[in-house]
Order: C-alpha cells, then structure tokens, then sequence
C-alpha cells in the first residue's frame, strides 16, 4: 500500500488524482497532510502541488460527469470523512474508464457512497442556513458562530449573499477556524483574530448594537409562544434540532438573567 | 393601549399557533432589487418547536380580538383570554429584525375580525405594502385571506404576498354552521375562486412573450386548512374534500389540524381529550399518496370503509387489499408500481429504476438504498436474506410488520374512546 499525502484542499486533491495516473500507483491511501501518520516501513508519496495538474483532471471529469455528479464529487470531498478520498478516487477512476455515463450505477459500492455522503454534507448545508443565527453588533455588523460536521462553508456563502444583499455579515466555522465574510458587495474567506474579551468569538456581547439583546429574548419569547404543548414530542423535535446545535441557538438557550429582564419590561419601541 | 411588545408577541404568537401551515416554500420572488430577503426556491425550517413543528415564518395574529364566536377557536368573542394588538409599524420592525438575523423565511400574518372583514383585511396589506416597498424586503409573506373582504383588497395582497389562504375550517357545511355560525362556506369558496382565476391568469401572462414582465401575484398561490377531530366527518369525506380542492382550485396544499381542546362547549371534545395527532398523521400520509403517488381518494377509502387503519399507513393498508398485484419483480416493473409498494417511497423508486439499467439489483441493493425492509419484504419477488416469503395472509403480514415496528403513538392507536 502506498501512501499518497497531499496539502488537505480540493485542489491538492485532485493534484494526487493526477499523480496517481503519472505514476501510475496501485493500492494506495489518499490522505491530508494533517491526518498523515508517518510510518517506519513505507516512504509516503508527497503530491506535486501544480494548478495544471489539478486542472487537467478537473476537465477531464467534465467532460465524463454531468454537473450533478461534479458537485457530488466535490460535496463529498467536504465531508472530511476519513478515507473519502479513497472512495473518490475509486470514483473518478470509474469515470475515466468507463464508456458510458456511470454516474447514476447505484450498484457500484463507489458510487453509492459518492452519492450519500454528498447527501449528508448537502443536508448539513441545508440545516447550516437554517441555524445560522446572526448577532448585531455597535458597527451594523451581522456576526454568527458556527461548528458544522462538515466543511460546509464554502457551500452556504452564496446563499447569504443572495438573501442579505444589503447587510454586512460575517460566518466564523470555529471548527476550522475560518470565516466568510461579506461586504455589502463580495465575499472573501478571513481568518481573524479576536480579542481576548470575545472568548475566541464565541461571545460578542461586549461588542453588541444596543438592541441586539432585546431581539434576542424577543425571539425566545416567540419560540416558546408558538409550541403546543398538549403535542409535546421531544424525540421529533431533537431529530430535527440535533443537541449538538444548539450551542449557537439564542432560542435554546436558558433565561436571561434579571438585569436585562427588567429592560426588557421598560422596553418599547422607540419608533412606535 | 399601550402594551408591551413582548407581552403582545405572546399574546398574538399563542393565538396564531393552531393555524398549522409554515410553508415557505414555492415562491419565485428573487432578490432583484439589492434588498433583503430572497424567498426563491425551497423553504428553510429555521427552528422546530418542542412539538416538533417547523418554525419558519414569524407567525402572528394582528390582533386577537374578534367578532365571531366560532366554537373551536381560542380567540372566540365569548372566550376569557387577554387581548392586544399589533400597530403596523411593529409588525414591520419584528418582521424585518427577526429575518435580518436569520430567525425567520419571512411573515405569516392573520387576524382576528375586528370591525368588519374589509377593515381587518386592509392592515394586513398595509403591512405588507410597508414591508415591500418601504424597506424593499423580498422574504416570503403568506397572508390570511379575511372572508367577506372585498375583491379590490385580495388583489392588492396577491401583489404583495407569496401566498394567500383561506381556512375552510371544517370538513362539511353543516358543522361549520353547528359551530362557526358567524362564518358562512361560501364567504370561503368566492375568495378562493376569485384567486383561482387571479392566478391562472397571471400565469398565463408569465408565460406570454411580452416586452415588461408581469408583477408577480401569489408566486406560491393557495392553501387552506381545516380542522379534523372536532366535529364527526369520516376521513373519506375529508380525503375526497381535499381531493376536490386539489382538482377545481388548483390549491397547492391542504392543511390537517388536529382539534386541540380550547372549550368547555359541549359541542366539542371535552378538554383534557388528547390530540388525534396520529389520525392527524394518517391524513397527511393520504394527500401525500393523493398528490405525488398517483393514487385516487376511493383507492385509499370507500363509503364503506371510510376511516382510515390507525395502526398502518394508508400505503400498506393498500397493498393488504390488493395483494394480488404482489410480489412486484423490481427489476421490471413499472416506475408507477413500484411506488405503489410499502416500504418504498418516491426517491428510493427513482433510484431502483436508475439503478436496474446497470445491473440486476439484489437485495443487497436495496438495503443500501434506505428502503423500509421490514415492510418492503413482503412485496417483493425476490431472494431476501433470513426471510422465506409464504402465501401470507393480509392480517398475517399486518402482524408481522407491527410486531417487528415501534411506535411512540402504540397507546393511541386505538380508535375506541378510553374511559377510564
């Protein structure tokens, strides 16, 4: 079994493609250079990191995929999951020899896999634009905090942008240490550092706008509002809202403590 | 009045929560303009109440009170609740804070009747008119259809709004008359069928090659609701009511509301009676198997036979009837077919046609494709694994398949009343 490590980008990725082809290795082990476990008895590949390469293979599946299937493959790669790599290149292997269009051989222990895992990294997408939970901040910045399974955000950014056009906001994956941030006009990734006052960004509230607090318990009140409780059923509501979100979710979170109750009662609009 | 926004928004979100839709979905309103909001393509349930219901829209009365004294509802003219009322202005600034930090997919604003229906209906489009022009808000807006309210006033909200609805209430005209004697069917039936007509037309213009596009008019059209549970009617006259509504309005989705016990009236289940959420259930399984499984209403029900199997779904209490069109060879068959077999839905039968033009599928196969096995196995003509198909009977099967299942509603499946 041969090793081949590459630098942990979908680019890279499909650079170790390209070298497997080039070397024409056999049996081997995809792996990040992040997960890479250096062995005693076997010298690893390390990949040529070379957007030429990269790019050949990427048209090359082009012309044999449909854009469905290209963005399963790249969803999929998202996933992170161990030993992905392995299941995609068994992927794109099967792409290039095959004569006729395989993407939809469910039969194929590959393409199977290809297709569920884009599934879920799609279904996390889905529920990252769901959950994101923006806090203002004094300086009309819309901030949220997220920490998805998967690397989901370069996938939900085009989303926000479409939708809050008019608004400069920012999404920190404090998984991975990234975020998207976006203008009033582009998005770009960013990696920041906080100060020591934001715990890492996990708590902006020094910085909030003056009503951020407000719409907060606002929202709470109307989260809880809205259930009925003569059909509480907590197994549907935790499969829908899995525990591992809620860190995030103002609406999930326990009272507020009686400094801001006693705002909240005196509190009217000021427009009204 | 001066009242508390956060005490309204109690007040107004606790009386809005039985009217059960929170789809935001359907709609084609994109953001064109660099406003806020975009509600093109599927909607997106941002959070699930502890029943586990979909949040998706800030949904609220405008206000509470009201002049009718329908049996059934909490905000009744005769019941003892605390009333309050939105102003406009708070209306706009909820709808558009909430949206802004990613709480909601837009609004769902309905009222009670105060004044009249013409009085009530144009506040709501105010609202709607404010939220669209004034602060250019391209979310999804679904406005309740006030009945009696003038045609002029449901063409202005079509404008503005997604979607429009107007609630049935009940399933025949004559327990609506038993316990809505304020409301009259056809106030119900002559909006909806002047939106009909509304939208078919502006359909028609969408698709004509002109120079200036239409101004889009209730992108995601119309639904309606009524509640179930409350009053006698059986689930075939329920299923063939939401079939009609499906063929002669062209309504996008009818909504099942399990009766929640507001009432001491003795012409309603008393309080304390549970929620029939599993018939609730049951019912929404039909219109699914109405609307995309290609089925007809006397397929599932009949006069004769006309409630619904509590225990299984309609699906399975199907094929029990018919199983003379079993076992199904997949590999063969009909796409319509196989989505006529229990334990397989829409996806997973694309999936098994796709798949069958590559290899022959075993069962192998379609345990990986997430298929119910346990139902499934019995339908079909092939070698499964641990499992020798017999000539069963449909009663065996049925045990089967409940004895190998868990439910959490096992303690309601019984249709009989439990006294003590």
């Amino acid at each position: 079994m041969k090793t081949v490590v590459y630098d942990g980008s979908f680019e890279g990725f499909l650079c170790a493609v390209f070298d497997v082809y080039e070397y024409k290795l056999t049996d081997v082990e995809i792996v990040p250079a992040h997960k890479h476990q250096p062995s005693m008895f076997a010298e690893p590949h390390f990949v040529n990191h070379d957007t030429k390469h990269s790019d050949r293979v990427w048209k090359g599946l082009e012309k044999k995929l449909s854009l469905v299937a290209q963005k399963q493959v790249y969803r999929a790669f998202l996933s992170e999951l161990d030993g992905i790599e392995d299941t995609l290149l068994q992927y794109i292997q099967y792409a290039f020899a095959s004569e006729t269009v395989m993407e939809e051989d469910y039969s194929n222990k590959a393409v199977l896999t290809v297709f569920q895992t884009a599934k879920k990294v799609w279904r996390e997408k889905h529920r990252m634009e769901a959950f994101v939970r923006f806090q203002k901040t004094a300086d009309d910045l819309y901030y949220a905090i997220i920490s998805p399974d998967y690397n989901v955000l370069p996938l939900i950014a085009k989303h926000f942008t479409e939708r809050y056009a008019d608004q400069r906001w920012m999404i920190y994956d404090a998984k991975r240490k990234y975020g998207s941030y976006y203008d009033g006009s582009n998005v770009q990734n960013v990696q920041i550092k906080f100060s020591e006052e934001v715990a890492q960004g996990q708590d902006i509230s020094a910085a909030y706008d003056e009503d951020e607090s407000i719409y907060q318990e606002l929202w709470k009140q109307y989260f809880k509002s809205v259930n009925i409780a003569a059909r509480k059923n907590t197994k549907l509501h935790i499969q829908h809202m899995p525990k591992r979100y809620w860190k995030y979710l103002p609406e999930k979170q326990p009272n507020l403590g009686t400094g801001l109750q006693e705002r909240l009662t005196n509190w009217t609009y000021r427009r009204a | 009045m001066n009242e508390r926004v956060l005490e309204k928004l109690s007040i107004l979100a606790d009386a809005a929560k039985y009217d059960v839709s929170c789809s935001s979905s359907g709609s084609k309103r994109k953001n064109e303009n660099k406003g806020l909001g975009n509600a093109e393509g599927m909607g997106i349930c941002h959070a699930y109440t502890e029943d586990g219901r979909c949040v998706s829209l800030l949904k609220i009365l405008l206000t509470n009170h009201c002049i009718f004294d329908c049996a059934y509802c909490v905000s009744r003219k005769s019941n003892d609740v605390k009333r309050a009322a939105f102003t406009v202005q708070e209306v706009v600034d909820l709808t558009i804070n909430f949206y802004r930090r990613n709480y909601i997919e837009g609004l769902f604003l309905s009222s009670g009747i105060f004044k009249d229906p013409d009085y009530t209906m144009e506040r709501l489009v105010l609202i709607a008119r404010k939220l669209r022009t004034e602060h250019k808000f391209n979310g999804y807006i679904h406005l309740k259809t006030i009945p009696g309210a003038s045609e002029e006033l449901i063409k202005e909200a079509g404008i503005y709004a997604d979607r429009l609805s107007v609630n049935v209430e009940m399933p025949t005209e004559q327990s609506l008359k038993l316990l809505a004697p304020d409301k009259k069917r056809e106030d119900m039936i002559k909006p909806m069928t002047f939106l009909k007509n509304e939208i078919i037309a502006n359909r028609e213009e969408q698709k004509a090659i002109v120079k200036a596009k239409p101004q889009l008019f209730a992108p995601a059209g119309q639904s309606t609701q009524m509640v179930i549970g409350a009053t006698p009617e059986s689930d075939w006259q329920i299923l063939k009511m939401s079939d009609g509504f499906y063929r002669h309005m062209n309504l996008k989705r009818v909504y099942y509301s399990g009766y929640v016990p507001v009432s001491n009236d003795n012409r309603l289940p008393a309080i304390g009676t549970p929620v029939p959420m599993i018939r609730e259930n049951r019912l929404y399984q039909a219109d699914w198997l109405l609307r995309f499984y290609g089925f007809g209403v006397d397929e599932i029900v009949t006069p004769d036979d006309p409630f619904l199997d509590m225990q299984i779904d309609p699906k399975l209490s199907w094929a029990l009837r018919n199983l003379h069109q079993f076992p199904v060879d997949i590999n063969k068959a009909d796409l319509e077919l196989i989505k006529r077999i229990p334990g397989i839905g829409i996806q997973s039968a694309q999936k098994i046609w796709e798949a069958r033009k590559f290899n022959k599928l075993t069962w192998d196969h379609l345990k990986k494709f997430n298929i119910a096995t346990n139902r499934a196995k019995f339908f079909l003509n092939m070698k499964v694994q641990d499992f020798q198909p017999k000539d069963y009977t449909p009663m065996q099967i049925k045990n089967f398949i409940l004895s190998a299942s868990q439910t959490k509603y096992a303690a309601n499946h019984s249709p009989q009343l439990q006294l003590f």
